[in-house]
């Protein structure tokens, strides 16, 4: 057997492979686990971006009077009797037109089907416009209408000639005419502003559906909970931090508020549905019980953040103050706050983050209700932007996937930039003792 | 009896300066009646600030009478302001009490009344010797005290809310049929099963598979980072892994919906011949499984972190491999801690909602079929509060005890978890 130390016997050779192994397990863990948040963030940003994009139909619309006002009067309460269907109509009439003057082939479509390819929802805006406005009717228009969810599908990949062949909403003619169209100019993918600022539309019409209210309901809650769990957060931290007493009283309040950290988010809804909507009577829906519920949840993940901030700040400093004569409160508000103050606004903008994510118990809160008109208040129904992903990934139309992955890509960016807030404050005032 | 309830919410949300009281009669003036609230609000702000600045200038003017006061005359202001407010809240404590009798124009009159007598009150504290400083910080800490009992609050909240309902629960429906069955099938017409077998079986499962993917992964980057990573790696890695830990919920579970469910039933369920279920037990047990890695991976860290280096460089000094050292120096000495990072993130798993209720479906079944449809506690709580929530039937009732039952497992898994973690870190300080 050759003893030397520069040649490897056996078993030094399978005692370095296995720490060879060791290491590669090690790395391949962490690789595995960046890959996990890497596909997580491709598939979601590929299913969402085409949400950001629509495709519109620009042609002049002749509002025509024999649809909107037979009897010619003008009359308010004789015009809101036409319904949008009439409305559809006199689309139809003018893309057909359109089409006929810009010399586009028809193909096999026949010319009724024409109408099917615009949303129903841009039916209604037409329908508005001319309720405030009656003197539109018998002009023509310069007109943006949305294409029709399937159309807007075809150009995203979602829809093809064969699923179309088997679709009622739509058929290979509408595509092959919407092609044309788009050869004409006449159809446009343009980038939407309205996925941000319209809000939620019905089953049918995914490509009408927006995040405005959601994104007010969010922001409202967010509000709440912000003017809520700051100062309560920090008075409570100071309070732990700086006053209590050590003994078992103080003691059940800490382990309390760890507990409470832990506890299931959905378990936030449940008391939420108890207290505030049976018992204190505030209504379902409403984006202040969401924040009163987001609050209780996002205070004990504050409040622990905050102490450590608080613990940060050395001794020395209170001794300071303390020694030229300031009272205690004193201490605490004029130096050791302010000294603490990055360390506590970071853990506040993550706290806020995370409520801002927060699904399950707003669901429980009703938050889930269809919400068409923009809330005035607290007190009025509203969405929120995670609630809103949620429901529209329960409904039928495959269009509602694509609106829905959008929407996170909106929740994420907004996650990041507070995130990146949270980092820099960190960054810039952190402070070594 | 109801609005004297309400009190406490009500306050709250004048702080949230939307409103001045939850009143029902004044709700359906929609946007003026805010108007007004706002106004109100804003006037209180306003008053407050006068009687602080009358109070202040008060003890100014003594001040430079008398040779020496015992407090600096912003504390004076501060009395005054005190009793100013404590007179407006009276007014409208007394208003909502007694029914809001005179409206929106009687608490107005009413919080002029009482809030100027407080202030005049306060102003007749004005003295040399009065220790407004003392009287002031008395009041402050008062305050903490009470938004530190918040916390114990919102606990008392969510118990009293839980074991209640459940009670009435509980009334309706025998407490043996709903742990011991195995049948879960709620009708609203009456005659429902409400096992919560099932339930737990589903739940159990699915974090159960959650760790599988978890522990070693975490565990792994945790030894990897801790032993082995240079600085400006672990700088990079170990954010990075957190992240996984930040993305909301609701992210994870349209991942399980759109990606992981589809891929899963494609590859792996239909040509095995498993089913073909996109959501699965297996699709949200994987995506669970990212979502955990974090909460295993970072408190392993800590942990694997605070193994006192003495003990590495014993192992190492006597000619152990570093994964050598790892496996039978630094893992045995930190496996209490491990132990309940693992139990952190099971909590985490068995409470999860939003994962489950994209991506396992809503079919309660006893199966060992990863790749079906099943369903868990969490899942059976939204399906059974969301929509139409009457309070009186069984089928609605359940969904506390669900909560219950979550709570009370959770809980239990977070203390234990929490006490061994403490425990540990104590061990080498």
């Amino acid at each position: 057997m050759n003893n030397s130390l520069l040649t490897q016997d056996k078993r030094t050779k399978q005692r370095n492979a296995a720490e060879a192994r060791f290491k590669a397990y090690g790395l391949v863990a962490i690789l595995v686990a960046l890959a996990m948040l890497v596909w997580l963030l491709v598939s979601i940003l590929s299913a969402g971006s085409p949400a950001f994009r629509q495709s519109f139909l620009t042609f002049p619309v002749l509002i025509e009077e024999s649809i909107a006002d037979k009897s010619g009067t003008r009359d308010p309460a004789v015009l809101t009797k036409v319904t949008t269907l009439g409305y559809a109509k006199i689309l139809a009439h003018s893309l057909e037109a359109e089409i006929a003057a810009k010399g586009v082939d028809l193909g096999a479509m026949k010319p009724k089907e024409i109408g099917q390819m615009i949303s129903e929802e841009s039916s209604a805006t037409l329908r508005d416009m001319v309720m405030a406005n009656p003197g539109l009717i018998g002009t023509t228009i310069p007109f943006t209408a949305i294409a029709s969810g399937r159309i807007d599908g075809y150009f995203k990949g979602r829809v093809t000639m064969e699923s179309a062949a088997l679709d009622k909403n739509t058929s290979p003619e509408q595509l092959i005419l919407a092609d044309n169209l788009r050869a004409a100019g006449i159809l446009k993918s343009e980038f939407n502003p309205g996925f941000v600022t319209m809000p939620d539309a019905s089953d049918k019409r995914p490509e009408a559906a927006g995040l405005g209210i959601a994104i007010i309901g969010s922001l409202m809650m967010m509000m709440v909970v912000l003017l809520l769990s700051l100062p309560i957060g920090v008075a409570a931290s100071v309070y732990l931090e700086e006053f209590a007493p050590k003994n078992r009283w103080t003691d059940l309040i800490e382990v309390n508020i760890a507990n409470l950290a832990a506890v299931p988010s959905i378990v936030y809804g449940i008391l939420g549905l108890s207290i505030f909507i049976n018992f204190a009577g505030l209504p379902q829906s409403a984006p202040i019980v969401g924040g009163l519920v987001l609050t209780l949840m996002t205070l004990p993940r504050i409040i622990i953040p905050t102490r450590a901030a608080l613990k940060a700040v050395p001794p020395s400093i209170r001794d300071a103050a303390l020694g030229v004569g300031a009272s205690k409160l004193q201490t605490v508000f004029h130096h050791v706050l302010p000294l603490a103050m990055p360390g506590i606004l970071t853990g506040m903008i993550i706290g806020l983050a995370q409520a801002l994510g927060e699904t399950a118990p707003l669901l429980l809160i009703g938050m889930v209700a269809f919400v068409r008109d923009f809330p005035g208040g607290l007190f009025d129904p509203a969405s929120a932007l995670p609630v809103q992903v949620y429901t529209w990934t329960t409904r039928g139309d495959p269009g509602f996937v694509e609106r829905a992955s959008g929407a996170i890509i909106v929740l994420l960016v907004v996650l990041i930039v507070m995130n990146a807030a949270a980092i820099y404050l960190r960054r810039k005032f952190e402070r070594r003792w | 009896m109801k609005s004297a309830f309400s009190f406490p919410f009500a306050a709250l949300t004048l702080f949230a300066g939307a409103a001045f009281s939850q009143d029902q009669a004044v709700a359906e003036a929609t946007s003026s009646s805010v108007l007004y609230r706002l106004i109100f609000a804003l006037g209180i702000v306003v008053f407050l600030i006068a009687a602080f600045t009358v109070g202040r200038n008060r003890a100014k003017t003594m001040r430079s009478k008398v040779s020496e006061m015992h407090s600096l005359p912003s504390f004076h202001g501060a009395v005054t302001l005190q009793y100013a407010a404590l007179g407006i809240v009276l007014a409208i404590v007394l208003h909502l009490i007694l029914g809001r009798p005179l409206g929106l124009g009687g608490a107005v009159a009413a919080s002029l009344v009482l809030g100027g007598a407080g202030a005049l009150f306060g102003l007749s504290t004005i003295k040399a010797d009065f220790r407004a400083r003392t009287f002031t910080e008395r009041t402050i800490m008062v305050a903490l005290i009470l938004c530190s009992l918040v916390a114990v609050l919102t606990t008392v909240g969510i118990v009293a809310s839980l074991v209640v309902e459940t009670g009435h629960f509980f009334e309706l429906y025998p407490a043996s049929e709903f742990f011991f069955s195995t049948v879960w099938n709620p009708r609203f017409g009456g005659g429902s099963s409400l096992g919560i077998l099932p339930l737990v079986w589903g739940t159990l499962y699915v974090s159960a598979i959650a760790l599988v993917v978890a522990v070693p992964i975490g565990l792994m980057s945790a030894i990897y980072l801790a032993e082995y990573a240079s600085k400006s790696v672990r700088a990079w890695v170990k954010p990075a892994i957190e992240i996984l830990a930040g993305i909301p919920t609701i992210v994870y579970g349209l991942f399980a919906l759109i990606t992981v469910g589809p891929l899963l039933r494609d590859y792996f369920a239909q040509p095995l011949g498993f089913g073909d279920s996109s959501s699965s037990v297996m699709t949200a047990g994987l995506v669970m499984g990212i979502m955990v890695i974090p909460f295993v991976s970072s408190l392993s860290d800590d942990i694997i972190n605070a193994v006192p280096q003495s003990l590495r460089d014993g192992s190492l000094g006597l000619g152990a491999t570093p994964s050598e050292t790892v496996r039978s120096v630094v893992i045995p000495a930190a496996l209490p801690g491990i132990v309940g990072a693992i139990l952190l993130a099971a909590s985490r798993a068995i409470g999860e909602t939003m994962i489950v209720v994209m991506g396992a479906g809503a079919a309660a079944k006893l199966s060992l079929n990863p790749f079906e449809a099943m369903t868990t506690v969490t899942v059976k709580i939204v399906s059974q509060l969301t929509g139409d929530t009457e309070f009186a039937s069984p089928e609605t009732l359940v969904a506390f005890a669900l909560g219950l039952t979550l709570f009370t497992i959770t809980l239990g898994l977070n203390v234990v978890a929490l006490v061994i973690v403490r425990k540990y870190r104590e061990q080498y300080e």
